[in-house]
């Protein structure tokens, strides 16, 4: 049972977070950030998104070439 | 968006899944039982159905900018790992997606595994070959349907936009009865994993309270500057192609595995 729970978990796991849990993270964190300044300011805070996509998607792909490389 | 841009996200991503599901219905049909890979089709889609109406009414029932936030979000990592994918294939740091070289794979591993009747089931190896490919490959395109449909109001749309790539998908493999090896797969990852970045995005930011400079006609900017950073990312990771040892008796492929 314990590991029927576990695979399902699993399964839900890779399904959304997939390969790189930090993009995931990082996702949230942007998302938090324009929400936090979206209400604290009202300056732009459209560019926090574009800005965390600029930055997370190089840094994921290097992670993967830098182990293939090693 | 317009409801163009709705139905070839939802119309692309659903037939590159289809067409990996095809590949792994034909290799348990061929290799096995073509009744049981048949009957686990139609229980894939079922489950498939049965999904998609549970969760229909609960994400359509969340408040828009809720929704937005939260489809956004999804859509953004979705679209993150197909962009991810697409660019290291792209740059030769992955194997590029080979159907038949994945066909012989499946067939090589159906002919070896043992036969088992269970219930009504001639072959219980063939059916859930076949329902895992179908259930495992279509979620992702349910998720991408739904939350598309249900962002846009326009649920109808996405459904056909689906029903349409797999009918197609089914029409072509029914008529070659081999797997759609010419399908430029890994391509239309690559334009599906920017839509879905584009989209993922411009909704979540919106969901999250920003207001984007020119409301929609943002994503006319954002979604052609993703496809010039990640052809940039291309160029910036390229290296040599990786080469996947060819198992004995699968000389007729020259690619990878996913």
């Amino acid at each position: 049972m314990i590991n029927k729970v576990r695979a399902f978990g699993a399964f839900w796991y890779d399904f959304i977070i997939g390969d790189d849990w930090r993009v995931a993270v990082g996702v949230a964190f942007a998302f938090t950030l324009t929400y936090i300044a979206s209400r604290a300011t009202t300056a732009a805070v459209w560019w926090i998104v574009p800005l965390a996509v600029v930055v997370l998607l190089p840094l994921s792909i290097h992670r993967v070439t830098r182990h293939t490389k090693s | 968006m317009s409801g163009s841009a709705l139905f070839i996200a939802v119309f692309l991503a659903c037939i590159v899944e289809a067409v990996e599901a095809l590949t792994i219905i034909l290799a348990a049909g061929t290799a096995r039982d073509w009744r049981s890979a048949i009957t686990g089709l139609f229980a894939g889609l079922l489950t498939l159905a049965v999904i998609i109406a549970a969760l229909g009414p609960a994400v359509s029932s969340i408040p828009l900018g809720g929704l937005r936030l939260f489809v956004g979000g999804l859509l953004l990592v979705f679209g993150l790992q197909w962009l991810r994918k697409a660019i290291l294939r792209a740059s030769g740091n992955k194997a590029l997606h080979d159907e038949s070289l994945i066909f012989q794979t499946e067939l090589a591993a159906a002919q070896q595994a043992q036969a088992e009747r269970r219930g009504l089931v001639a072959d219980w190896y063939a059916f859930t070959l076949s329902f895992k490919g179908v259930v495992l490959e279509g979620l992702e395109v349910a998720f991408i349907a739904l939350t598309f449909g249900s962002n846009q109001h326009n649920i109808p749309l996405a459904a056909a936009a689906a029903a349409a790539a797999v009918l197609l998908v089914v029409a072509v493999g029914v008529a070659v009865r081999a797997p759609l090896a010419r399908v430029p797969e890994n391509s239309m990852k690559f334009v599906v994993g920017i839509m879905l970045t584009a989209f993922g995005m411009f909704w979540g930011a919106e969901g999250a309270g920003a207001h984007w400079p020119g409301s929609d006609a943002a994503l006319l900017v954002l979604i052609p500057a993703i496809g010039l950073y990640a052809l940039a990312m291309v160029a910036l990771f390229r290296t040599k192609p990786v080469k996947v040892p060819v198992p004995a008796g699968m000389a007729t492929s020259q690619g990878g595995t996913h």
